[in-house]
């Protein structure tokens, strides 16, 4: 039958990926009040890009998948977004002052 | 001469009949969801775009204005999505499993937690409502009265109010103005992007209102639960969503907070 | 159905139900097609009634027939209506609807009741932009810029929005039906590289529908948010930003371009093979290039905007990148040229709009780069260049390939041929009356007449060209109506067409012609490669007399 090969993660596993989503949560909200200058933005970004990938990884069960296109349409989807994210703000940085 | 009609399946009834077998049914059905999440995600990536072309033009109002929004709340709706998005996990995991009351209560819990996390976005945009901080409503006024930005400390020197020129009652009325506009843009992506966002949760559960009642009439077996996995997927990337809103929104300048 | 003295006719998707509902609640693809075919046809004609109303203005150089506002709204509806409700849905949703589950080996597509259910989004759309237009139009341009469009303009904005809005759906569930169904529906055999280059063509506009219709999707919802709560976020007065909402505009609808004419092309890639009795030269190449276009095609939209405030910076890049995605264009073009070369041409409907498609699509495609050229778009921009140069790979280009393939499967759709004589003499006229149209409005840019414009009594020379326009358009118009008349005639009274009269290869074509309800009575198992015409006997000369 077909799902024998699906994939059936432990509870335990999905605990510790939320756990680890709380304390990325309550991370991200105490080193903003930090002062890290520019770097700021970067972290807390960086941060939301961890939980994310945890919870397309894990939740979302990208990580063991049978069906290989969930990781491309993902990366495709992403790669677009940003190409429309870099090229906008690149005109604007782009552009004399003023 | 008759042409014959597709073969009848005796396969279970979630067949249908152009697909060959359920694995190929369960895989279209997969690749279906991600793409269309491919979409929500160049849907709200669009507004992202706008908000942070903004956020680079007017980065000093941009950071006052996210400071009078409530970071503990924020933060705690945060936490509560993420409770919703381990339920949903949890449930698919218990039809995977066979678990039906388990199911059922995963699934109610997500519910609780979805429905909540709503409210309690009601409750902030109340707040911001009566701070006089929505656009077109109440009066917009981030300069005087109860929403008014230098209320939040650090705010004033942030939006260089304490500057000398602004000893100078013209220049300070020009400036005021200028937040008066700028940070009116803020929170109109702020409601625009949290407003979409609400919708999506809205939506997804109606859609889990469903799933629970499928869930709690047997439908989902290990062999079969196909729907209940890709309204999952949907409620995990309405999460992802938030994950990215709430430092965009929140955490744009908290220092000394 | 009752014995009759007649003899039965085989159960096809045409006969298989009768009544309305059996109609309007099918999820067969084939009928889809259908529903698609008739409301696209129908919108064609709403937006062609306003291009008449346009060149019937421009015959004189006074603005005499319609007052500006009344002009501002025909060329901003004609647009509209032109792309988002004729052009982006039609090949995809009617030929590819129709095509791909057979040309694959397929019963239907993956998602049939979504299938359906992008028609009623259509139809809504649509229903809502008619609506739009009997309340008063909208006066914006074609592409809705800001701050005219969300502060100032006095017309149904909203309403056009949001049925363009909703019209999007229609287009994204359509792509999503397609990319999962090429994925996952292909009969056993039938490997990526056995494709048609319809099919692969049809894939790559599908990544560009799922990809770039959101972000169309979201700008308008601003727009709408704009306009009914005043929030300033487009508007300069207030510190929002014009530029930006091109930006997001031109994101999509540079990429809608190439939603427009990869279908197109993948009519052409079908056609000329069979018309010249030779595999498609280069067949990896000319699918690699469909998704070289979907690709590249991303990465261009502010070639648009050159003279809109964009870093000079910013506009260099787009015009290298420009110039880039001209090249799987030509690769298309120069693999189809191949094609013809040494093999057995025969000159019929499908091959003339075909051939017509390969000539009218290069001189648009070209003078694409001309206008990619920073120097050459600084002086033709919003002129009539412009309009020249669009028109020319959108209906030189889009609607002849549409035309070409209405014609190439009408015997495999309808089960009848339409008469040839009469085909292969509305393409000569269509193409005649196209260039005529056309033609004369790339000097009328060169010399500077511009776009948009309702009265151009400050240069009466510009007469001479405009009056050749607009009886091109008449003459354009014909060559339109001719297929309409003898398409219907045919079904009553064409020759029967039996399953392959082209004798072509494709799967869609080893059915009968119509097509049973689910199309092969069993699964086909593909051991050919594509386009194998060496092995194909010529056709029936029957299918070619007139």
């Amino acid at each position: 039958m077909s799902n024998h090969s699906e994939h059936v993660a432990s509870a335990k596993l999905y605990w510790v990926v939320f756990l680890a989503l709380i304390v990325c949560t309550v991370l991200t909200a105490f080193v903003a009040t930090i002062d890290l200058g520019k770097f700021n933005t970067v972290v807390a970004l960086g941060i939301a890009t961890f939980k994310a990938t945890l919870v397309a990884l894990i939740f979302m069960n990208v990580k063991n998948t049978s069906e290989k296109m969930t990781k491309a349409i993902l990366i495709s989807a992403v790669a677009w977004l940003l190409l429309l994210l870099f090229l906008s703000l690149a005109d604007y940085s782009s552009r004399l002052a003023g | 001469m008759e042409t014959p009609l597709a073969v009848e399946h005796e396969a279970r009834p979630e067949l249908r009949h152009h697909f060959a077998d359920e694995e190929q049914q369960r895989n279209a059905a997969s690749l279906g969801m991600w793409w269309f999440l491919g979409t929500e995600i160049m849907f709200f990536g669009g507004m992202f775009c706008g908000y942070l072309v903004y956020r680079r033009m007017y980065f000093a109002e941009f950071a006052a204005a996210s400071r009078t929004l409530d970071l503990k709340i924020g933060a705690f709706n945060t936490v509560v999505l993420l409770c919703s998005s381990l339920t949903v996990a949890m449930a698919v995991r218990s039809a995977q499993l066979g678990k039906r009351k388990m199911q059922v209560r995963m699934l109610l819990l997500t519910l609780v937690f979805g429905l909540s996390f709503i409210g309690i976005k009601g409750f902030e945009w109340h707040k911001k409502y009566v701070e006089h901080h929505i656009p077109t409503f109440n009066h917009y006024n981030v300069i005087s009265g109860d929403g008014a930005l230098t209320k939040e400390p650090g705010n004033a020197a942030l939006l260089g109010l304490n500057d000398e020129r602004m000893k100078d009652p013209v220049k300070l009325q020009q400036r005021q103005d200028e937040i008066q506009r700028r940070t009116k843009i803020f929170y109109s992506l702020y409601f625009a992007l949290t407003g979409m966002h609400a919708i999506h949760m809205i939506v997804g559960v109606g859609i889990f209102i469903v799933i629970t009642w499928m869930a709690h009439k047997g439908r989902f077996t290990p062999e079969y639960h196909t729907p209940l996995e890709i309204a999952g997927l949907y409620w995990h990337f309405v999460d992802i969503v938030w994950i990215y809103l709430f430092p965009l929104l929140y955490l744009i300048d908290r220092r000394g907070a | 159905m009752a014995t009759v003295a007649v003899p039965v006719e085989r159960k096809n998707y045409l006969n298989a139900e009768y009544g309305i509902r059996s109609w309007l609640f099918t999820t067969d693809h084939k009928r889809i097609a259908l529903l698609y075919l008739v409301s696209i046809t129908a919108m064609f004609f709403v937006g062609g009634f306003f291009a008449l109303l346009i060149r019937l203005e421009l015959l004189t150089p006074a603005g005499d027939l319609l007052l500006a506002d009344t002009y501002n709204k025909m060329f901003s509806m004609h647009g509209q209506v032109m792309v988002f409700f004729f052009l982006i849905p039609s090949i995809p949703a009617v030929l590819g609807n129709f095509l791909i589950p057979m040309m694959i080996g397929a019963k239907d597509l993956a998602f049939p009741r979504i299938n359906l259910l992008s028609w009623y989004i259509y139809i809504a759309g649509a229903g809502l932009y008619l609506w739009c237009i009997f309340s008063g139009g909208v006066d914006t341009g074609w592409t809705f810029y800001v701050p005219f469009s969300s502060l100032f303009s006095n017309t149904h904005v909203i309403e056009a929005g949001l049925a363009i809005f909703i019209a999007g759906f229609s287009s994204i569930l359509t792509g999503l039906n397609f990319v999962v169904t090429v994925h996952r529906m292909r009969a056993p055999g039938m490997t990526w590289g056995r494709l048609p280059l319809f099919v692969w063509s049809h894939y790559a506009t599908s990544i560009i529908m799922l990809l770039g219709t959101p972000v169309i999707a979201i700008t308008l919802v601003l727009v709408v948010l704009e306009r009914t709560l005043n929030l300033g976020i487009f508007d300069p007065s207030r510190g929002g930003d014009p530029v930006l909402f091109q930006h997001l505009f031109w994101f999509y609808s540079h990429p809608a371009v190439y939603i427009m004419i990869l279908p197109s092309m993948a009519v052409v890639s079908e056609i000329i093979p069979c018309f010249s009795r030779k595999r498609v030269f280069g067949y990896t190449f000319v699918a690699m290039s469909s998704i070289g276009i979907a690709v590249i095609g991303f990465l261009v939209w502010a070639h648009h905007m050159f003279v809109a405030g964009i870093s000079l910076y910013s506009a260099l890049v787009f015009s290298f990148l420009t110039f880039l995605v001209a090249v799987p264009s030509a690769i298309k073009v120069f693999n189809w040229t191949a094609t013809m070369y040494k093999g057995s041409l025969s000159f019929s409907t499908p091959m003339l709009y075909a051939i017509g498609f390969i000539g009218l699509f290069t001189i648009g495609g070209l003078t694409g780069v001309f206008l990619a050229t920073l120097g050459v778009d600084v002086h033709v921009h919003d002129t009539y260049f412009v309009i020249a140069h669009f028109h020319y790979v959108m209906v030189g280009g889009a609607v002849l390939g549409f035309l070409g393939g209405m014609h190439f499967w009408w015997p495999k759709i309808t089960g009848r041929l339409y008469p040839e004589g009469w085909g292969r003499l509305a393409a000569v006229i269509v193409f005649i009356g196209f260039n005529l149209t056309f033609f004369p409005q790339f000097i009328l840019g060169y010399l500077g007449m511009p776009r948009r414009y309702w009265d151009y009594s400050h240069m009466p020379e510009w007469q001479g060209l405009n009056v050749l326009s607009t009886a091109g358009a008449s003459i354009l118009a014909v060559g339109y109506l001719l297929p309409m008349v003898y398409m219907l005639w045919s079904l009553r009274y064409g020759k029967i067409a039996g399953d392959n009269p082209w004798q072509a290869t494709g799967l869609e074509w080893k059915t009968p012609s119509p097509p049973p309800t689910f199309n092969f009575d069993e699964t086909p198992i593909v051991t050919e490669e594509a386009y194998e015409y060496e092995k194909m006997p010529l056709p029936e000369e029957v299918s070619l007399e007139r």
